[in-house]
């Protein structure tokens, strides 16, 4: 980011990690899509709770515990307030698969029958997918997909002819694809969903980081993301659920903290979010997240957002120069998030991958966690650039000459060449 | 010139050998890299208890191909008793280039699929 853009050089200098050096070569890291980097203010604030005011949670009657507590669910609420929820509906997870997990079986196993659909798109991470599959296998469910059109994005016309069938009970989709970049209009397709009179899951890992996300706006019935993308600790998902389903649904994992009394016939459990969180909950992970969406904050979400389709913009636009690469998705910035999947003609992404890494440049090879989408594509890999607050135009230049360093090594001449 | 991406390695990766379908054959095996989702197949054809012929199918990357395509020459005329044998280090030798940790599937993967083929053990090569 620039000093205009609400950062200035000292973004770029928050991230100390980005100090490290690969081969006498400065680190060049393209792959936020997958975890982003740490800002100093987010290792500094869980190295001040584990070395200052680390005690368990929610029954330490001293002065420490006190701390802790206060630590935790201040978090909650920083967190909470980053996305425009509740904190009482606002459930730390251990990740977004969790938090979708926690979905499928505490509200799914209830509510989804046998002759019931549910609906997710082509393009869903297996996060988002595969919870789907094994709950309408064991339901006698049908899941059934919307498809993806060549451009990388969803109908919103097929979207109602599915939900005019009247079997759908949950509709199930990305905000952000992780493959094709794309930014649903999940606001619309909420409401379509709603207005069908089925419930809406949004998978926003790749959305939250990147763009302002109100969950009251998007009007899911549950919204995931995950920390260690947003600047982030591992170790640390968050689900936002309606207040109504959440009360009603029974408990996902049951165990300590997660009760309101116990006796040796049975136990009630506790209130909204701890009723979804069992055991000793990420504590420093939380403390860390609420440092990251306090630094996201601070530099302005609608800045950040400018910052990575700019970015992305200039990417496109560059790769445009390599010879035989092809990018998947919507053509236009303004349709994605920061990321950019491509192929190279003649070359496997995982070389692609392998030969920017000699020039310090981190991109990410493979089917991204989206093997569906990659047979839809035709394509059996990509290679895929995902920017960050600290990235600029330099080191996307730096990622365009590696692909014309990678061509030269694999002898190819020209677009053509296989 | 690069360690990796040596001349020879992206010869058999640009033109690789006994790759395609081999029709009848006696054997045959298909395999994934959960790392990149790559397949690789193979068909053997069988005479006497030795490969008499082999062809392997699907797409990966220049390391999975390339070793393959090596690989498939020695494997030609090899008794089964032998293929059971083979292991990781008899293809990393073969390969005769430094793979990382996260590309020795990409390197294996050719080994798996025939071991798979031929014996039904379809573990990673130790």
């Amino acid at each position: 980011m620039t000093a205009a853009s609400g950062g200035g050089a000292g973004v770029r200098a928050d991230f100390p990690i980005l100090a490290r050096q690969f081969g006498g070569r400065p680190l060049i890291y393209l792959d936020s899509g997958a975890t982003s980097q740490k800002p100093q203010a987010v290792i500094d604030a869980v190295a001040a709770h584990l070395g200052e005011r680390n005690a368990n949670v929610h029954r330490g009657v001293y002065p420490l515990a006190q701390e802790a507590d206060a630590a935790f669910e201040g978090a909650r609420e920083r967190i909470a307030t980053f996305t425009g929820a509740d904190p009482r509906t606002t459930i730390f997870t251990k990740n977004v698969t969790e938090a979708i997990n926690l979905v499928a079986y505490a509200w799914g196993r209830a509510n989804v029958h046998e002759g019931d659909a549910v609906l997710v798109t082509q393009m869903e991470h297996h996060a988002n997918l595969v919870p789907w599959q094994v709950l309408c296998r064991e339901r006698g469910a049908e899941l059934r997909y919307l498809e993806v059109d060549e451009r990388g994005e969803l109908s919103l016309d097929a979207l109602d002819a599915e939900l005019a069938r009247g079997d759908v009970r949950l509709a199930a989709f990305a905000h952000v694809s992780n493959v094709l970049g794309t930014i649903n209009p999940v606001a619309e397709m909420c409401a379509r969903v709603r207005a069908a009179g089925a419930m809406s899951l949004v998978d926003g890992a790749q959305a939250v980081p990147q763009m302002g996300v109100d969950v009251e706006q998007v009007g899911a019935d549950f919204y995931a993301w995950t920390g260690h993308k947003a600047l982030g600790p591992t170790g640390i998902g968050v689900l936002h659920g309606r207040r109504e389903l959440l009360e009603e649904m029974e408990p996902f994992l049951t165990g300590g903290d997660m009760i309101s009394s116990v006796d040796f016939e049975g136990a009630t459990w506790n209130e909204l979010p701890w009723k979804f969180e069992a055991g000793t909950p990420p504590v420093a992970e939380a403390v860390g997240l609420a440092a990251a969406v306090d630094y996201l904050s601070a530099l302005g979400m609608a800045r950040v957002r400018e910052h990575e389709r700019s970015l992305t913009a200039y990417m496109l636009k560059e790769f445009a120069r390599v010879p035989g690469l092809r990018v998947v998705g919507p053509p236009e910035a303004e349709h994605r998030g920061g990321l950019v999947s491509f192929t190279l003609q003649g070359i496997h992404p995982h070389d692609v991958a392998e030969l920017c890494s000699r020039e310090g440049v981190c991109i990410r090879a493979g089917h991204h966690c989206a093997q569906p989408l990659m047979r839809c594509l035709g394509v059996g890999a990509t290679a895929r650039a995902s920017v960050g607050v600290y990235n600029d135009r330099a080191d996307v230049d730096v990622l365009v000459s590696s692909l014309l360093a990678a061509r030269e090594v694999f002898a190819l001449d020209g677009p053509d060449e296989a | 010139m690069d360690d990796l991406y040596r001349d020879y390695i992206l010869e058999h990766y640009k033109r690789p050998q006994n790759f395609g379908e081999l029709d009848p054959h006696d054997l045959e095996a298909m395999e994934h890299n959960p790392l990149c989702g790559d397949e690789l197949g193979v068909h053997i054809r069988v005479k006497d208890d030795r490969i008499e012929d082999i062809r392997f199918h699907g797409h990966g990357c220049a390391i999975s191909q390339a070793s393959a395509s090596i690989a498939s020459e020695e494997l030609k005329g090899m008794s089964l008793a032998e293929v059971g044998e083979l292991d990781a280090d008899w293809m990393i030798e073969l390969l005769g280039i430094p793979v990382s940790a996260t590309r020795r599937k990409c390197a294996l993967l050719n080994l798996k699929v025939v071991r798979g083929a031929v014996t039904g053990d379809h573990a990673w090569p130790a």
